[in-house]
C-alpha cells in the first residue's frame, strides 16, 4: 500500500430513476460508507424518484441499444421497432427483476435501506419536487432539501464527486 | 476458530461487503469474522476493503468452490 491518505467523503448526483441506473449510486454508495467514507447523495431530475416511498421501478429496452438480455445460452437485443411494441417494456423489467434475483443481487429497496442506515445524507432537489409536482410526503424519511448551492457545499468539501 | 461466522453464498455485489461491515460494527475490536462467499469478485473486494478500512484480513482461501475470508476487527 502507498503512503498516500485514503479519500475521506464522497458525493454523487443521482439524475436517473430507471430500475438499471438506480443500481450504480446506490451500490457505488452504500460501499463508500460501509469503507468509512462521509457520503452525500443528491437526488436530482429522474434521480428524484428514487427516493418516492413506494418504488415501482422499471427498465426498458427502448432507444437502450446495449442492453442485452441473457437467452438460452446466448444474449438478446431488442430492436426499437420491438422495444415500442406495448408490454415488451414490461417484459424487460419482469425480466431483469427475475435476474436480480436469481443471481443474489440485492434489490434497490434493500440498497437504499442501506444507505439509510448507514447515515448517508440523501438530498432530495427541492427545484425537482417543485417542477414534476411532487410532494414531499411522497417521499421517505430522512431526506432533506436542498439546491444546487446546498450540493456543492456537500462537493466542495467532498474528495470524491460523481454524476450518474 | 472466528468468533463469528457470515454466510454470504449466493450473494452478488456489494452485499458480502455491506453484510460484512455490518457484522463486523456488531463486533469487539479484535474478534474475528470468517465470511462465507461465491461471488469471485468478493476476493479482490474485501482485500481492498481491508487495505481501506483498516481491518485486518487474516486469510483468503477457496473451499469447494466457496471463498472464505478471515478478518480481525481492528478499525
Amino acid at each position: 500500500m502507498s503512503d498516500k491518505k485514503n479519500a475521506k467523503s464522497m458525493s454523487i448526483i443521482v439524475t436517473k430513476g430507471s430500475l438499471d441506473w438506480a443500481y450504480p449510486p446506490f451500490i457505488i454508495g452504500t460501499t463508500a460508507a460501509a469503507m468509512g467514507l462521509d457520503v452525500t447523495m443528491f437526488f436530482t431530475f429522474y434521480g428524484l424518484g428514487l427516493l418516492k416511498k413506494k418504488l415501482d421501478l422499471q427498465v426498458t429496452p427502448l432507444g437502450n441499444a446495449a442492453m442485452e438480455m441473457p437467452l438460452m445460452g446466448g444474449h438478446m437485443a431488442m430492436p426499437n421497432a420491438v422495444a415500442m411494441i406495448p408490454g415488451v417494456d414490461k417484459a424487460a423489467t419482469v425480466m431483469m427483476k427475475n435476474l436480480i434475483k436469481k443471481k443474489g443481487v440485492a434489490s434497490i429497496e434493500d440498497l437504499r435501506e442501506t444507505a439509510i442506515e448507514s447515515d448517508i445524507r440523501m438530498i432530495a432537489c427541492q427545484m425537482t419536487l417543485d417542477l414534476f409536482e411532487y410532494k414531499r410526503e411522497d417521499l421517505i424519511d430522512g431526506h432533506e432539501l436542498g439546491g444546487a448551492a446546498t450540493y456543492i457545499e456537500a462537493a466542495s468539501q467532498s474528495d470524491i464527486n460523481l454524476f450518474i | 476458530m472466528a468468533d463469528q461466522v457470515l454466510d454470504t453464498k449466493g450473494l452478488n455485489c456489494p452485499l458480502p461487503i455491506l453484510k460484512a461491515k455490518k457484522a463486523l460494527k456488531g463486533m469487539p475490536s479484535g474478534a474475528t469474522l470468517e465470511i462465507q462467499a461465491t461471488d469471485p469478485g468478493s476476493v479482490a473486494d474485501f482485500e481492498a476493503f481491508c487495505r481501506t478500512t483498516g481491518n485486518e484480513l487474516l486469510e483468503s482461501k477457496t473451499e469447494d468452490g466457496v471463498y472464505v475470508f478471515l478478518i480481525k476487527h481492528t478499525a
